[in-house]
């Protein structure tokens, strides 16, 4: 790992905490409720470009959120059910990527100095310090 | 974030553990959220549906309330019994109908949980309005109002139809300012930023009910989460164009507000909607956008039509009115099946008024308190499915893992009576 490429990008802390995983980024809104499966943590919506994929366990690095107001309580069930993300990047704020990133009650970061899209990866590994306000970016291969 | 003294007392626990756990969550989420403090909100719309398998996992009895209110409508880990609301509070949808259960596949005691939850959250103040519609029974704030209300598409009908103050809110949101009157000052509530920031140009008038559904549909992929002004709407839409629009669009993006001068709420005029700044993006809805949407929304194949799903979001009592004029005297087909979707209190008016009736002697069947995607109970063996809202037709796929098929309301019913999808753009 300490010969991949490595970028720190700075940004605000949402919910406190800190988490290391593989990166799972989505440049599309994800929904909540008809959107994802809580029990898998699959994205479900039929045209979304990560249709079929997980992001449990993964650091989910993703505009925000879109949809129905059941956005909280269905990744709030994300982690009842053992499928929550390791953590949430995202770069939109709304109230419902908000009341979601607290009640999944992991590590989530916004407003960055440098476009994460543009850093970020699938598969590279992210180490999030949310109270530090820091994210590290290891580059895959 | 900084707050009163009456909230660091309620924080503290002065009025109650519950109390405690709702302000703390509300601190979380506000700073989350990045909010200098918390506002006062006086309505509140969300849901303490207990009845969901996952809502009851894990419980050592089903009527356990005290534990759901805890963990879903406060994210508390210690469990509290729920407190009086202090404010207006109202049930949205939820998940079993108390008069269709069966039809729906539950349980006799799944439908007696499901009364009892109604009682017992009931008698702590939650209005069982049991709709996505509560604005269309009884339910309308003021302009000016700060609400604090879960529903995408009711929240967009009071935020631009009605001028009332909402962000889109969740479960365990409103579950704490139903009882502390209390709200993260953010977003919408904020009245700089309600403002138009896109412009779309409507080249292709919405006349019918299925062109506003598109409408909504192709203007909330082109704005996403923000708020947009329509250009060149000449002609007065009903209530309903306006109700399925504001669904449309907060199911293909994520609008909260729009826009429409001189019949929605903060809009007089254009400039007005756009607080006197140029838009930051211009778009143009022209028949190819029109056209597109309706590709969109199509998510079938096969032609024979299982069911026929109306009324998402809830229809009104014209709707049903129209509905059963539709059926008047015919009969639905053998192969399908056709659910209409009303609230309970509409219901009730359609019972009084014999449109129930009418519209059950076609075979139909007229549902409240639900809806297949909130509670995936759609027919046994259902396969293809034809919806007259957008809404039903993005999410059902998704949800039910079936084909729809989006289309208007005569091409539903003609569907329903033939067992065939004959609609198109």
């Amino acid at each position: 790992m300490e010969t991949r490429e490595r970028i720190l990008i700075r940004g605000r802390c949402v919910v406190p905490g800190r988490a290391e995983a593989p990166a799972f980024v989505t440049r599309q809104t994800v929904s909540g409720w008809g959107g994802i499966d809580a029990r898998t943590g699959t994205i479900t919506e039929r045209r979304h470009e990560k249709a079929g994929q997980s992001f449990a366990g993964k650091v989910l690095v993703f505009p925000g959120a879109k949809g129905s107001s059941g956005w909280s309580h269905y990744f709030h069930m994300t982690r009842r059910l053992g499928s929550a993300p390791a953590a949430m990047l995202f770069t939109v704020m709304t109230t419902k990527v908000a009341l979601g990133a607290v009640v999944t009650r992991v590590p989530a970061m916004t407003d960055f100095d440098r476009d994460p899209f543009a850093v970020i990866a699938d598969g590279d590994l992210v180490r999030v310090d949310a109270d530090a306000g820091v994210v590290e970016v290891f580059k895959r291969g | 974030m900084h707050l009163t003294d009456a909230e660091r007392a309620m924080r503290d626990g002065e009025r109650g553990p519950a109390v405690a756990r709702a302000m703390d969550l509300l601190i979380r989420y506000g700073e989350a959220l990045g909010a200098e403090r918390l506002i006062e909100v006086t309505n509140v719309a969300g849901t303490w549906s207990s009845t969901t398998p996952w809502v009851q996992a894990g419980l050592d009895r089903p009527d356990d309330f005290a534990t759901i209110f805890s963990r879903f409508n406060l994210d508390s880990d210690e469990t509290v019994e729920m407190p009086p609301a202090v404010v207006p509070t109202c049930q949205l949808i939820h998940g079993i109908d108390t008069r269709n259960w069966q039809l729906q596949g539950f349980t006799a005691d799944q439908a007696a949980l499901q009364r009892r939850s109604e009682a017992h959250f009931g008698r702590r103040g939650v209005q069982w309005m049991s709709t996505c519609t509560p604005y269309q029974v009884g339910n309308t704030p003021l302009k000016g109002e700060h609400c604090a209300w879960m529903e995408s598409s009711a929240v967009v009908w009071i935020n631009a139809v009605i001028g009332a103050r909402s962000n889109v809110e969740g479960r365990e949101s409103t579950g704490a300012a139903a009882i502390t009157g209390r709200i993260p000052l953010f977003g919408l509530h904020i009245a700089e930023n309600r403002r138009a920031s896109h412009r779309v140009r409507v080249e292709c008038p919405p006349e019918t009910m299925m062109d506003w559904g598109l409408l909504g549909y192709a203007v909330g992929e082109m704005v996403m989460e923000e708020i947009p002004v329509l250009a060149g709407i000449a002609a007065r839409p009903r209530p309903i164009f306006l109700k399925h629009f504001g669904a449309a669009a907060a199911s293909s993006g994520g609008v909260e507000m729009y826009h429409i001068p001189g019949i929605t709420a903060e809009a007089q005029s254009e400039a007005e909607a756009l607080g006197g700044r140029a838009p930051a993006h211009d778009h143009v809805y022209s028949p190819a956008e029109r056209r597109r949407a309706w590709e969109n929304l199509q998510s079938a194949s096969d032609d024979a039509v299982d069911f026929v799903m109306l009324g998402c979001p809830h229809n009104s009592a014209e709707q049903m009115i129209e509905i059963a004029r539709l059926l008047d005297g015919r009969r639905i087909s053998p192969n399908t099946r056709l659910w209409v979707h009303t609230p309970r209190q509409i219901r009730a008016l359609c019972d009084d008024g014999g449109i129930t009736a009418a519209i059950e002697a076609a075979g139909a069947r007229v549902m409240s308190d639900s809806c297949p995607a909130i509670n995936r109970a759609l027919p046994p063996g259902t396969r293809v499915v034809a919806t007259d809202s957008a809404k039903q037709a993005h999410y059902l796929p998704a949800i039910a893992g079936v084909q729809v098929w989006f289309g208007s309301l005569e091409h539903c019913i003609d569907a329903a009576l033939t067992g065939r999808w004959r609609g198109g753009p």
